[in-house]
């Protein structure tokens, strides 16, 4: 903020700057401290111009539909609503019904252990990758590359397969457990191991994302801090612990904070593996928010689910904002 | 780079971002004219004499056989069709859209269980206003298109669920097709051997479970406005006893009827409760050679009664009165007997005229039992209407819960109703 005022500052007459600029000032400040005949010259009217595709499209697509989900929480919207209008205001009764309902304290549980569960796989193995195709070795980057595949991969698809692969009595998983004489494993159909068959599958789903961000992160440390840290005796684990961490920091940070926002939201994998079953065990509240809004169609429950998503997954954002200014400060 | 050029460069950068911004802001402008003009072109672009249609038979060959009976209905009325077929999930979303945006079909159809739903928004018009006859239709499907005591669409072909069972391993294993509760489970048991199954079922966490719970809950005695009686919790007992005992897979928690059907053409299941749909699935394999029964009951001397399945085509309110009666007419010709007869013999169905199910088994013998089935069969929203997807949600709960011994059988319906 302070380095942008600066500019500002010291640049009255730009041109080529004009897009930055114009998009600071045009909130900031309309009339600023220009006298009043600078309002419509052609430059503030290019300013003005350039900012309003981007306030149109925030304001379209994010702004109108938080709103509007906001909004959505606080009536009664159900089928009827798309046919009459009518969305009767209830106050919070919808998220009394959320609060009250049995399932949101699991749901909320679920949730968190999902969320920590898969970012901590991740993470740990996309590191691992990443800092294992640091090497120079053949073969290298057409496997990096083969290791996107997942992410290629449809998720539907992903999570089909997943489930035949996972399937207790004829899954290849188990076939391959039982050769080694132990017992075939329940992966989908107990309660208390579906969540962690479901926090497989999406560990599986988020390493390519994990390893390609950290792996941009890990060629951008100089090769010769290493050579420097070598002479003074630092190589293998405490080369990583005194030079790769400190210089990876802000790429895990984002890596951290987006993986956090994508996973806390997952439907599909979940839908395709196990639909919030056996017996509840694997429902979050991203599911609660889909069945309550597309299979019983109470639009504004469904709402009320999804805006504590969002109210968690901002949470998560203003940590990691403070967190950037505060490695920019320093 | 002299001075001078470096200005008039700065210059005309100026006019050119300026230029840029304003053919930024163009297509806004432009998608905002085009997008009004669509909507109005799309009612007003149709003749009068054009009925719009919307179904879920995007599939073939379901697809290909419903236009048919379509086409043929255009001809007799003398009207011309525009069809949309969306997938089977997303044709409610895509009612409530088109109802928002006052852009509803002039023929809508529906699964059965949502006709009610969707007549209580006011959105559909009852066949009484177009003075179609709906005499002679099973009372089943009849109930499941009736809200507050009108009738909101016909449904020419219906289906329900049944016992299939594969002949070759039952002759082998010398056993008669069960009858009773006691018989399924004994059946089961012996003819679960190896990796293969005795039976197989849907258990899902979907409406599709609780679909499949029906057929043994209702023919115990059961009612879905009162599912914590004990008629209901010996059902229950039945499918976490077959499970338990081994006789069906754990995995029927996770089997959609889709799964089950597979399991039975590759000889993993001896047994399954499905639907006559399979059967087209059923014939691509020859070598596995089935029949069916209707539902096991209990004790000796209950009738089963089974699910009804199907779709039911309506009238929705477009505010064209003209329309509306062109498109009752239209819905009336789709269930006549001719179409009846020719949808349930191409699509494995039961017409929905009780007078046609002689004429239609004598044609169809495959069809002999689930024809039978349907004579008793009751719909889901019979009783509960619109309350119905909430007893459908306990009702699979508490399948859930107990087959995986989450709760004994005897507290899972209390369970499941506590939300």
């Amino acid at each position: 903020m302070k380095s942008t005022t600066k500019h500002q500052e010291t640049a009255p007459a730009v041109s080529a700057g004009a897009a930055g600029t114009a998009a600071e000032k045009g909130w900031g400040e309309p009339a600023g401290g220009e006298p009043r005949r600078g309002r419509f010259t052609r430059e503030n009217v290019a300013k003005v111009l350039f900012i309003v595709p981007a306030a149109l499209y925030l304001a379209l697509f994010f702004g109108y539909p938080v709103v509007k989900n906001i909004t959505m929480s606080l009536q009664a919207y159900t089928t009827k609503t798309f046919f009459t209008g009518e969305a009767p205001w209830v106050g919070f009764d919808n998220y009394a019904t959320m609060f009250g309902s049995q399932l949101f304290g699991p749901a909320l549980l679920n949730t968190g252990l999902f969320t920590i569960g898969s970012i901590a796989g991740q993470f740990v193995i996309g590191l691992a990758l990443a800092s294992f195709f640091k090497r120079r070795f053949p073969l290298n980057n057409f496997l990096r590359s083969m290791l996107l595949l997942p992410w290629l991969l449809p998720l539907i698809v992903a999570s089909a397969t997943w489930r035949s692969i996972l399937d207790q009595d004829s899954g290849i998983l188990n076939r391959f457990i039982g050769a080694f004489g132990l017992e075939p494993v329940p992966w989908l159909t107990s309660p208390s191991v579906a969540l962690i068959a479901v926090i497989l599958v999406n560990i599986w789903v988020g390493i390519p994302f994990n390893v390609t961000i950290l792996y941009g992160g890990l060629q951008d440390i100089p090769e010769e801090l290493y050579e420097a840290g070598a002479l003074d005796g630092a190589t293998g684990w405490a080369a990583f612990r005194y030079i790769t961490w400190p210089n990876l920091r802000p790429v895990v940070s984002v890596v951290l904070v987006l993986g956090m926002v994508y996973t806390i939201k997952v439907l599909d994998i979940i839908l395709g593996l196990t639909n919030g079953g056996p017996a509840n065990a694997t429902q979050t509240l991203s599911i609660r928010s889909y069945q309550e809004s597309f299979v019983n169609f109470e639009f504004g429950v469904g709402a009320a689910f999804s805006n504590i998503l969002i109210v968690i997954s901002l949470l998560f954002a203003i940590i990691y904002l403070r967190a950037n200014r505060r490695a920019v400060d320093e | 780079m002299s001075r001078t050029t470096m200005t008039k460069k700065k210059l005309t950068k100026k006019k050119l971002t300026t230029l840029l911004a304003m053919a930024a802001i163009a297509p806004l402008a432009f998608s905002a004219c085009s997008a009004g003009g669509a909507g109005g072109s799309e009612t007003s672009g149709e003749g009068a004499d054009t009925l719009t249609i919307l179904d879920y038979y995007n599939n073939e060959p379901d697809k290909t056989l419903v236009q048919a009976a379509l086409d043929k209905c255009a001809t007799d009325l003398g009207v011309t069709i525009e069809r949309e077929s969306v997938p089977g999930k997303d044709l409610i979303q895509k009612v409530l859209q088109r109802a928002s945006s006052k852009t509803l079909p002039d023929v809508l159809m529906l699964d059965n269980p949502d006709v009610q739903e969707i007549a209580a928004t006011g959105g559909l018009s009852p066949m009484s206003d177009y003075d179609v006859d709906t005499s002679g239709f099973a009372p089943g499907i009849l109930e499941a298109a009736t809200y507050e005591g009108e009738v909101y669409g016909l449904a020419p072909a219906v289906n329900t669920l049944g016992l299939f069972y594969n002949t070759e391993l039952l002759a082998a294993a010398g056993i008669e097709p069960p009858t009773t509760w006691d018989e399924l489970k004994a059946a089961a048991a012996a003819l679960t051997v190896g990796d293969q199954y005795g039976m197989a079922f849907s258990a899902i966490a979907t409406y599709e479970g609780a679909w499949q719970f029906l057929p043994f809950m209702w023919t115990n005695g059961g009612d879905e406005t009162d599912l914590g009686s004990p008629e209901v919790t010996e059902a229950l007992q039945l499918i976490v006893d077959l499970v338990e005992s081994g006789s069906a897979s754990s995995s029927v928690i996770n089997w959609s009827q889709a799964d089950v059907k597979d399991q039975f053409v590759a000889g993993k299941a001896a047994m399954m409760i499905n639907g006559p749909w399979q059967i087209p699935a059923l014939m691509e394999t020859p070598d596995v050679t089935w029949d069916s029964v209707q539902i096991p009951v209990n004790k000796a001397g209950q009738t089963p009664v089974a699910p009804l399945g199907g779709e039911v085509w309506t009238v929705p309110v477009t505010g064209d009165d003209e329309k509306q009666a062109t498109a009752a007419k239209f819905v009336e010709c789709i269930s006549d007997d001719e179409n009846q007869l020719a949808l349930s013999e191409a699509r494995y169905l039961v017409p929905t005229k009780e007078a046609l199910a002689e004429e239609y088994v004598e044609k169809v013998p495959t069809m002999k039992s689930f024809t039978e089935q349907v004579a008793n069969a009751r719909s889901r929203t019979g009783q509960l209407g619109e309350e119905w997807p909430e007893a459908a949600t306990v009702i699979y709960t508490a399948m859930q819960l107990a087959l995986t011994g989450q709760v004994p059988v005897e507290d899972a319906f209390e369970q499941a109703m506590a939300g």
